[in-house]
């Protein structure tokens, strides 16, 4: 048996635990999924609405391609989406990198600061920086749009990364990290070379999650968004006064089936590469 | 060596220039403003009057009130401490079963949420309605013989909480046991402890700051929540994050919610600080 | 290393002044009026002519599918279509001084809202030709008394849809609301208003009472309601639980009642005596609105016979046009609460904003729900 770093292999699911654990996390899976299932389900329903089944049929596919306004919202998620989540989770990394390894004055106030960027409702995080937006960035000629929601996506996820990456980082040893600076590198090769590949999960998990928020955020977006810059939530929330049709089960069906298969695809390429 | 810096340098004010400007700007000094609108007094239609008026603090002791804001770290921290129940196994499970799965695992994990939360609380009440899956279920497994009221329930606000947040505490966990190193483990059987004195004693110590990050990252935002008490609860689970809708909401009293809205806000950190004080600032960072 | 040190506090000395100055720019612009608007308001264009462009924000799936492309086709304007999903939330962004939107769809009482904090403009009316088609039922009310500054887009009443295959015939009044044969089977709107105004009514007051023993003998019935329930929904959540049996009754919008009504000949609709609320949305220009002219034309389009017809044929709604009557479809017409007589007319109050007791309202509201 091959010792890896990453520690010996286990063999299957044999002992009690291992199978109590494997079937506990199947079903903690079923609970995440079971909604899922339910809303693929009606987007082939025959009528308008997502609770009551009336029969098959795939008029919301058609319906779907069709709308405009539903495709340009969710492009302008993906938009917000991706590019708030690159910035934030930089950002946040650096944060979290500064708060874990260094104490300085005024580092209470930070610590405060970042949490207390998580605490804020929504709301009023909106409704304020709507008000500073257009006190500040209007008179500039910017205007409220993807550009002013991407701010706000920004301030409200950095927290998030920051607190999931520092999870990561503390009580992990530098001494890797200073080995690679006493044969010579310098700061920049040492964090690229040494130091990110070490935090990577913790990165990618507090990316994840900043993408997630980004992506249904609601009440924040509202606000600071602008003519033509409806994002997939302010679509699909300002649809229920008159009742959230299955187009949106439709949309959903389709995203969830193309991050399967990119995912799925995705670590079969990779295992392929690795190969064994 | 392999000490913390200490003081001010150039490298460490680079890493911390990017949130400064960022959150300096974009939250602290909105942070003002809503501080500002705490004091002031709402217009009868909408707008706010700057001034001093405490008024809108003193409201928030209203009993009925005082209430709501009670039954909302209740309902907070019973859906921390199920998120944690259900989120550390499956943790746990990615990281040390999942083996080459891992980033699929984690991945599958929140591609649930990429659709929206409005729908997937649809689809819950359907699968809790009287004719619905759930109950269907029950009654063949002969648990009960009529259909139960599952949805609009307070308990069904508590399974929408906790069902909205697990990712928020599976995430942390997972970074943080992720780095463990497997060796320690291994050193600790080959020692002679058994699987559950190397976990308690070895594993679950070192995934504390995920503990601590999913406590935080679940409590807070569950605190604030008013979509699913709404969607699943029938709105009759009323919490802080409705009522304060409600002020910025028909109640057109900006100042009131804003008031109210600093008021959790000083709650949660005061929540936070003596969270982290108490179970150890050290396990927060680096040695 | 204290030059290191005296560097960097001076940098955030500085970056605190900066702050300090944004907010204090903040402050002196918040304590002007809201959004008062640099271009205008008021009917004139004033300059050159408008771009061939138009921001409409509007309630989701509010527009029937030919209702933008025929006016894009006839006119040439590009239409943008963003959405709210609230009153209150249109209102707080117009007030916090968002623009760029040329029409809106805000509420009735909510015109007045917007009226008395000058955040829409008055219409021209010799540019909306069509307004002859709206009916006399749907103009001049208490919101907007000459129509200043609304025009009617859709109408509906507030009613009670039910199982009456389940229930059998209803005394046709709110009480049936209250009656404990229907524990657990009832639903009431999450809608402060409509159901504080559901109990004013059962008492006989007026859903816009202003009177505090009023308002306290309902929220004493709302009390006494409250077990009885299943919970307090938004209309279309209530449509499908009706629909699917999981309750017998259901205080909904009219235009909900008739989808159910359209699928589902078990259901019933009906308008409670003594009274029951009429609602209307409708069309206001904003101030600082960029192209108030295209508005106009908007607003006149929508206004169109054939438009209006198509428009209330897709949103299951009532349509102010009377004009467009005849060309509403027979299915819809032949629906119970669709079609109504003067006596109903009569009967039916408007929801208006009573100012300052709007809190008072939601506290009530808030109290009930807690209990």
């Amino acid at each position: 048996m091959s010792a890896k770093a990453g520690g010996p292999v286990y063999k299957g699911v044999g002992k009690l635990p291992d199978r109590a654990l494997f079937l506990f996390s199947v079903l903690i899976y079923a609970f995440l999924y079971a909604p899922i299932l339910v809303l693929m389900f009606f987007s082939f329903n025959s009528s308008k609405s997502t609770q009551t089944w009336t029969g098959f049929s795939t008029e919301w596919y058609g319906a779907l391609l069709r709308d405009q306004t539903i495709l340009d919202a969710f492009f302008n998620s993906m938009k917000v989406g991706v590019t708030a989540t690159i910035i934030a989770t930089v950002i946040g990394t650096f944060t979290a990198l500064a708060l874990t390894r260094h104490n300085f004055r005024g580092k209470l106030a930070a610590d405060t600061t970042i949490y207390a960027a998580t605490v804020m409702p929504e709301i009023v995080v909106g409704v304020s920086l709507l008000v500073f937006f257009v006190a500040t960035l209007i008179p500039l000629g910017i205007e409220l749009g993807i550009a002013t929601i991407v701010i706000a996506h920004v301030a409200f996820t950095i927290s998030f990364v920051t607190i999931v990456v520092r999870a990561r980082l503390a009580g992990m040893d530098q001494s890797l990290e200073e080995a690679a600076q006493d044969l010579g590198a310098n700061p920049i090769t040492t964090f690229l070379r040494v130091t990110l590949p070490l935090i990577l999960p913790g990165v990618m998990a507090g990316a994840l999650l900043a993408f997630t928020l980004s992506f249904d955020d609601f009440v924040i977006t509202f606000f600071v968004s602008g003519v033509g810059s409806s994002t997939l939530p302010l679509k699909i929330y300002s649809m229920i006064k008159f009742g959230v049709t299955p187009v949106i089960n439709a949309l959903s069906t389709v995203v969830l089936v193309a991050t399967m298969i990119l995912i799925f695809g995705g670590s079969r390429l990779l295992a392929g590469k690795e190969g064994e | 060596m392999g000490e913390k810096g200490r003081g001010w340098t150039l490298g460490l004010a680079g890493l911390l220039t990017p949130v400064t400007i960022w959150l300096g700007l974009f939250f602290l000094i909105p942070l003002l403003l809503i501080l500002m609108y705490s004091f002031g007094t709402s217009g009868v239609y909408g707008g706010i009057t700057l001034g001093f008026n405490p008024g809108n603090y003193l409201k928030v002791f209203d009993p009925l009130y005082l209430e709501i804001i009670v039954r909302t770290f209740v309902i907070a921290a019973i859906t921390t401490v199920l998120c944690f129940a259900l989120g550390y196994p499956l943790a746990y499970f990615i990281v040390f079963k999942g083996r080459r799965w891992r980033n699929v695992l984690i991945l599958l994990v929140m591609v649930p949420f990429w659709t929206s939360l409005l729908i997937r609380a649809y689809s819950w009440v359907v699968i809790l309605s009287g004719n619905g899956i759930a109950n269907k279920t029950l009654q063949f497994l002969g648990i009960i013989d009529e259909p139960a009221t599952l949805i609009f329930t307070s308990q069904a606000v508590l399974m929408g909480m906790v069902y909205s947040y697990l990712p928020f505490m599976i995430l942390p966990l997972y970074a943080s046991l992720e780095k463990f190193d497997t060796r320690l483990k291994e050193a600790a059987q080959d020692l002679g402890a058994s699987r559950w004195h190397t976990f308690w004693r070895v594993t679950f110590p070192m995934s504390l700051p995920g503990v601590i990050a999913g406590s935080i990252l679940v409590f807070i935002p569950s605190a604030g929540e008013f979509v699913i008490p709404q969607l699943l609860g029938g709105s009759r689970t009323v919490m802080t994050g409705s009522l304060i809708q409600n002020q910025f909401g028909s109640a057109r009293d900006w100042a009131f919610g804003s008031a109210l809205s600093v008021m959790l806000a000083v709650l949660l950190l005061a929540a936070i600080l003596f969270y982290v004080r108490r179970v150890g600032t050290d396990k927060l960072e680096g040695t | 290393m204290q030059n290191r040190d005296a560097k960097i506090s001076r940098g955030r000395f500085l970056k605190a002044m900066g702050a300090a100055g944004v907010a204090g720019s903040t402050l002196s612009i918040l304590s002007c009026q809201p959004n008062t608007s640099a271009t205008g308001g008021g009917g004139g264009s004033g300059g050159g002519p408008e771009e061939k462009e138009l921001a409409l924000y509007n309630w989701s799936d509010y527009v029937a599918q030919s209702t933008i492309p025929s006016f894009e086709e006839k006119t040439g304007i590009k239409v943008t279509q963003d959405f709210f999903g609230s009153n209150e939330d249109l209102l707080g962004k117009l007030q916090a001084g968002a623009t760029g939107y040329d029409v809106i769809v805000p509420s009735d009482y909510m015109v007045t809202v917007m009226i008395k904090s000058d955040v829409i403009q008055k219409l021209d009316k010799s540019r909306i030709p069509n307004t002859k088609n709206v009916g006399d039922n749907y103009m001049g009310l208490s919101f907007d008394p000459n129509n200043e500054y609304s025009l009617p887009y859709q109408w509906g009443t507030t009613g009670i849809l039910y199982n009456k295959k389940e229930t059998g015939e209803l005394d046709g009044t709110w009480d049936t609301l209250w009656d404990p044969r229907f524990e657990g089977q009832i639903a009431m709107l999450a809608d402060s208003r409509e159901t504080i105004g559901a109990a004013l009514y059962k008492l006989g007051y007026s859903a816009n009472s202003k009177d505090d023993a009023e308002l306290a003998e309902a929220e004493a019935e709302l009390k006494k309601q409250q077990p009885l329930l299943r919970g307090y929904f938004i209309s279309t959540e209530i449509r499908p639980l009706v629909q699917n049996g999981d309750i017998l009754l259901g205080h909904v919008y009219s235009g909900d009642a008739f989808l159910a009504l359209s699928s589902n000949e078990d259901l019933d609709y009906i308008i409670p005596q003594p009274q029951a609320s009429r609602w209307t949305d409708n069309m206001c220009i904003p101030n600082g609105a960029p192209h108030p002219d295209n508005a106009h034309k908007f607003i006149n389009h929508i206004l169109g016979v054939d438009t209006g017809a198509k428009l209330s044929n897709y949103t299951y709604y009532n349509t102010p046009n009377e004009a467009a009557l005849p060309k509403i479809a027979p299915a819809l017409k032949d629906l119970p609460g669709y079609t109504l007589t003067p006596e109903i007319f009569e009967r039916l109050e408007v929801i208006e904003d009573v100012g300052a007791k709007t809190r008072e309202y939601e506290r009530i509201f808030t109290e009930v729900r807690s209990a």
